[in-house]
């Protein structure tokens, strides 16, 4: 295989791979706080539309981001307000914040942009950040998304925070015996709203890459299933930040070959790789019974009795 | 390890009082409905006026001016059959408490199969033919479910990721199948269509109306019979309102809720077969586009039962057959629907818990 | 020598129920002071006001002479009180260290080393054999509930309460617990030890205050006591012995026999250890006990829900020890649950209830009969005097007349064995006097009644004989007449006499 081939293809796959990290980086923080937040679907939508709009409508990529990083923060919100103050069925929540997500990305769309035929873009994309000098061999794949460094330097700092800061131990012991939690004085309601505030925004930014920097523009189909395949990741990913970066990459590069070969027209099974997390991930997930990784409270709205 | 649909909610209490979980009366079971569509409704009209819209027009367009002719009226029922079997598949499985959330990969396994079927058999007696595809339009779905199913009943592994993920291989499956072996000529992600000899028939034509919509009602005679009248029927209930008492009578609660789940993907395949075989004449990559989640938001605005399912149906048929004029009349974005629904489903559940509490004077505490 | 707490007067009501009336209570440092009562003589309560869950009605606290208002644990904490629950608050997943340090504000980074070597230098100066980096989770429960009390020592209490300690312990991790106490009293703690156990306190406490019904009924110092003294104290009444029918000895057959029953938990840890029983036709044995000694399990183990690990579940010479409930029931097995709200489910009518153990019977051609269903609801409605109609849902109905629903599906099916287990739990005068009576008739009617409660005046008034069970085991049988307030107060402490 030639280098340039490689090269080309590992920068793909980073690219590919970089609003899938967000979103996954984000729900892992959710769900170690105890959360499963199905939500991230509809909030990457969102989030990618309204991030898109403002920086069409302001001229500034940066406000964009901006805006698409509170948007996906307002629905982690929501989402905590069902599952956390509510006590409703994250299952259903989840679902519902995808669904009212996804519903009003397409109807603020249509609302702004009324002209069907043409689909707008941004006169400028995010532009990519080169670190090496152009001409030497490395430099495409050191020439990424200002995004993509920021999702990859975030995988150490994420797991630095849950593992070696005070909000960290308090955050996993959220997500493990709440009740426990509550009676070290842990304010369980508090610190769900916060890891579900920053999951979501997170998300955001995974969904502003989306429309900003992979694309110049706002499409329907420009999730296209990540966000259920970062759940996959979580959980294929152990819960480990630095396992989901793994598991992210090892799909991007699957998507990435993906693109390549049907470019070529090559007549593989490709959705078979495709395919493959979600596969694994169900594996993963029967072991996970016996798998101490898995948060312990996840999925159980927390009461205090009293 | 399912959850229960809605949360244990305790207040912090005002002195005195105490609000704790209890069964409601059943008036009010019957009204969350009809409660919850108003607060949807109020909160959709929040979002109407700040997008400079009038909100009674609006709710205008999407409830009554379908009904206004026969051709449109009919529209919302070729739009009410595969979810109101999607419904139906949901509220089967969830009544037993096992959140069945594949409904689409379920749906998308019965359409696939059905479209092979369809198109290998080109001709036959159509007597013979169409009950054999359907059947194995149901199969499929049940063979869809039966990894989750098995996995929640002996391991206790989660049902509703598993499905979930099962969703998007199927979807996944289904997009190789249509740009590959299955491509039309051409190179179009479409399979051919379908002899109309062995589709389902027309029911009255001019309308695009066919026999699936009585497959459907048919199913939710047959549902409410079961889940009402039968002894099968009665403890699945059971099981879904509280699995501890059911086991401590004697029941097989892994028996049940696994016949639960596999007959829930089975009607989800079933949808996926009436729609293959009678409107859609053939499969494409939107063959579903999300009927399997908008079986969970009717299953949940129908009350969780199958008189309620077809009510539900009915309406967000109606309501999506009616934002399609919206953009037309009122220069609305038809989209209002998809967000009309989302609203509704987290309005039911909102509201399904609320009036699940009543607030009794304060008794004896545990000291 | 001042106290280091002094309680004063403390009363705690919660609506009509007083839990405490007061209260003197004073502790020293240096010192093991036992809290003595059967259940809800309001120990735990008492606890909990120490400890800030609760706030007293009235009554005044007292710390190192200062008055003080604990709003919350975290006031009582930073006074120096800490608590160990038999609940613990512990994450399996975290180490020693971890779940020590969680909740404490000690900047942002967790300093690892250094808490670790904070942990470990606590743990050895209070004699705690703990390893810092172990995890939790892999713990045994008496290296957990060292954990538990690490806690608190870490945040430097200097009254540590412990209630019940060792109602979770092997008698081996008893004796190193005590072994512990007594080291951390020689540290000039404080440590209140909440128990219902006799000869622990006897043999380890140094003062011991008898709670009952709420109030304080007695206050020694240990070596001014005995055993007799206390149990007598403890479950004595001012009141007479509640009347009991005389019934002369049952001649009827057994119908229960259970042989060497154990029950064994994922831990290996025997929850029953060896119970030998039998219950003859035509009469009521009452098992008794505090609570937490395992009839809990027993009776779940008789009611199929669990399966016993050893030994023999007979009832009229048919093996029931692998049955399942369906099984059990159809053997003619009438069963009671603890908590009536897992026996019935509360979203559907009062017909169904009384019809589910058997929808056999209300089935035809694969249908069900709702005729029969109704017309069953209404002839038990009618005998047993449920004040509901056939379609009311049973959730909304009292607790008395769900239990009447409980006893009518039960009973009515004429079993040859009845379990019953706290039959008669949050119900009012009547309904209790009601549950009575059906059970005397189940007896009447040839029925071997097994009543499994922690109200000792209920077993006195019902039962022909009377069997004690501790520590998962029988300790003790006596027919009803002849029992003393003394002998099943010892045997309910755990305290076996020899020769019984």
């Amino acid at each position: 295989m030639d280098s340039l081939f490689l090269i080309a293809l590992l920068t793909a796959m980073l690219r590919v791979a970089t609003p899938i990290l967000f979103a996954a980086l984000g729900e892992t923080i959710s769900e170690k706080a105890g959360i499963l937040n199905l939500g991230i679907e509809g909030t990457m939508f969102l989030a990618a539309f309204t991030g898109f709009w403002a920086a069409k409508t302001s001229g500034s990529l940066e406000l964009g981001l901006f805006v698409a990083i509170l948007t996906g923060a307002a629905l982690g919100l929501l989402m905590a307000f069902l599952t956390v103050t509510l006590g409703l069925s994250q299952h259903v929540s989840g679902l519902g914040v995808t669904l009212l997500g996804t519903g009003l990305a397409l109807f603020l769309y249509r609302l702004a942009f009324t002209d069907p035929t043409t689909p707008p873009k941004l006169n400028a994309a995010f532009a990519t950040l080169a670190i090496l000098p152009a001409g030497s061999l490395l430099a495409p794949l050191f020439n990424l998304h200002l995004l993509t460094y920021v999702s990859i330097l975030l995988v150490p700092a994420i797991w630095f925070v849950l593992n070696r800061t005070h909000f960290g131990l308090r955050l996993r012991a959220v997500g493990e015996n709440p009740e426990a939690a509550d009676t070290a004085g842990v304010s369980v309601y508090r610190t769900r709203y916060l890891a579900l505030a920053v999951g979501g925004a997170l998300m955001g930014a995974g969904g502003a890459f989306l429309s900003m920097a992979l694309l110049d523009s706002f499409t329907f189909g420009i999730v296209a299933g990540r966000g259920w395949v970062a759940i996959a990741l979580v959980i294929f990913g152990n819960w480990n930040p630095f396992r989901v970066f793994i598991g992210t990459l090892l799909f991007a590069i699957f998507q990435a070959l993906q693109l390549r070969f049907q470019a070529q027209g090559l007549d593989l099974p490709y959705w078979l790789l495709i395919a493959l997390p979600y596969l694994v991930t169900i594996g993963a997930l029967v072991l996970a019974g016996r798998n101490a990784a898995a948060p312990a409270a996840m999925l159980k709205p927390y009461r205090r009795e009293g | 390890m399912a959850t229960e649909t809605f949360g244990t909610f305790k207040q912090r209490t005002a002195r005195g009082f105490r609000v704790e979980r209890e069964p409601s009366a059943p008036w009010v079971r019957a009204a969350i409905p009809f409660i919850a569509l108003l607060v949807a409704f109020a909160i959709l009209s929040v979002l109407l006026l700040l997008t400079g819209v009038n909100p009674l027009q609006a709710f205008y367009q999407l409830l009554i001016a379908p009904l206004t002719d026969a051709s449109s009226a009919f529209e919302v029922l070729v739009k009410a059959s595969p979810i109101l079997l999607t419904g139906l598949a949901v509220l089967v499985a969830f009544t037993g408490g096992y959140f069945n959330i594949g409904a689409e990969g379920q749906f998308l396994a019965g359409a696939v199969v059905t479209a092979g079927l369809g198109v290998a058999l080109k001709e036959g007696a159509p007597l013979l033919v169409i009950p054999l595809i359907l059947v194995a339009g149901f199969a499929a779905g049940l063979l869809w479910a039966l990894l989750p199913a098995l996995l929640r009943v002996y391991l206790a592994v989660d049902e509703v990721v598993t499905t979930l993920l099962l969703n998007s291989v199927m979807g996944l499956a289904l997009s190789g199948l249509l740009t590959g072996p299955w491509r039309d000529v051409g190179g179009w992600p479409r399979t051919p269509t379908i002899s109309e000899a062995i589709r389902l028939p027309r029911l009255l034509p001019p309308s695009r109306l066919r026999a699936g919509i009585l497959i459907g009602i048919a199913l939710v005679l047959i549902v409410w019979f079961v889940l009402r009248r039968t002894p099968f029927g009665l403890r699945l209930r059971m099981v879904g309102m509280n699995a501890q008492a059911a086991r401590f009578v004697g029941f097989n609660v892994r028996r049940t809720v696994l016949v639960a789940a596999l007959v829930s993907g089975g009607i989800a395949g079933l949808a996926g077969a009436t729609e293959i075989l009678g409107l859609q004449g053939r499969l494409i990559a939107e063959s579903s586009p999300g009927y399997g989640y908008t079986g969970v938001v009717v299953a949940m605005l129908g009350g969780l039962s199958a008189p309620g399912v077809l009510f539900a149906a009915l309406l967000i048929a109606l309501i999506q057959s009616g934002s399609l004029g919206l953009s037309q009349a009122l220069g609305v974005p038809q989209y209002l629907g998809d967000v009309a629904q989302a609203v509704i489903l987290l309005s039911v559940m909102a509201c399904f818990l609320l009036t699940n509490y009543r607030v009794r004077r304060r008794s004896i505490a545990n000291g | 020598m001042q106290p280091v707490v002094e309680l004063i007067d403390i009363t705690k009501q919660f609506g009509a129920l007083t839990a405490n009336a007061g209260i003197d209570l004073m502790l020293h440092e240096g010192r093991i002071h036992a809290l003595l009562g059967e259940n809800g003589a309001g120990k735990s309560t008492l606890s909990k006001i120490l400890y800030g869950l609760y706030q007293p009605t009235t009554g005044t606290i007292l710390i190192d002479g200062a008055t003080v208002r604990f709003a919350s644990p975290a006031d009582a904490i930073r006074a120096g009180i800490g608590m160990v629950t038999q609940h613990f608050a512990l994450v399996p997943n975290f180490t020693v260290t971890e779940n020590v340090i969680l909740g404490l504000h000690e900047g942002v980074l967790l300093q690892r080393d250094k808490a670790r070597a904070r942990v470990r230098k606590v743990a050895e100066s209070y004699g705690l054999r703990i390893d810092p980096d172990a995890q939790v989770g892999k713990l045994s429960v008496g290296e957990q509930q060292r954990v538990e009390i690490l806690k608190a020592l870490y945040r430097d209490c200097r009254v540590l309460i412990l209630d019940e300690p060792t109602a979770v312990l092997t008698p081996r991790e008893s004796d190193a617990l005590f072994l512990e106490l007594k080291t951390l009293v020689a540290q000039q703690l404080a440590v209140v030890f909440i128990s219902h156990k006799l000869d622990e306190v006897i043999a380890h406490c140094d003062e011991v205050t008898v709670l009952r019904a709420g109030r304080v009924v007695a206050q020694h110092a240990i070596r001014d006591t005995d055993a007799a003294s206390l149990a007598r104290e403890m479950v004595g009444r001012d009141l007479l012995m509640p009347e009991r029918a005389p019934r002369a000895e049952s001649t009827g057959a057994p119908v229960l026999h259970l042989y060497d029953l154990t029950l064994r938990d994922a831990r290996g840890v025997n929850l029953l250890a060896g119970v030998n029983l039998s219950v003859n036709t035509g009469e009521i044995v009452g098992l008794a006990g505090v609570a937490g000694n395992g009839q809990r399990e027993l009776a779940d183990v008789l009611s199929g829900m669990q399966t016993a690990s050893a030994g023999s579940y007979r009832m009229n010479g048919q093996d029931l020890t692998h049955a399942n409930a369906q099984t059990i029931t159809r053997a003619g097995v009438g069963r009671i649950h603890e908590d009536r709200f897992k026996s019935i489910i509360a979203g559907m009518s009062v017909a169904y209830n009384l019809a589910f153990e058997d929808l056999a019977r209300f089935t035809r051609n694969g249908v069900l009969d709702q005729k029969a269903i109704r017309q069953n609801a209404e002839a038990l409605i009618a005998e047993y005097e449920i004040k509901a109609q056939p379609g009311s849902r049973v959730g909304r109905l009292s607790g008395g007349n769900i239990q009447k629903v409980v006893l009518a599906r039960t009973l009515s099916r004429q079993p040859l064995l009845v379990i019953a287990a706290q039959p008669t739990r949050g119900l009012d005068v009547g309904a209790i006097e009601y549950v009575h009576g059906k059970l005397r008739e189940a007896r009447a009617n040839g029925a071997a009644v097994l009543l499994i409660s922690e109200d000792l005046d209920e077993i006195l008034k019902l039962s022909d004989r009377i069997a004690v069970m501790s520590a998962g085991r029988i300790v003790g049988e006596v027919a009803a007449a002849d029992a003393t307030l003394e002998q099943l107060g010892m045997l309910m402490g755990g305290v076996v006499s020899d020769g019984n």
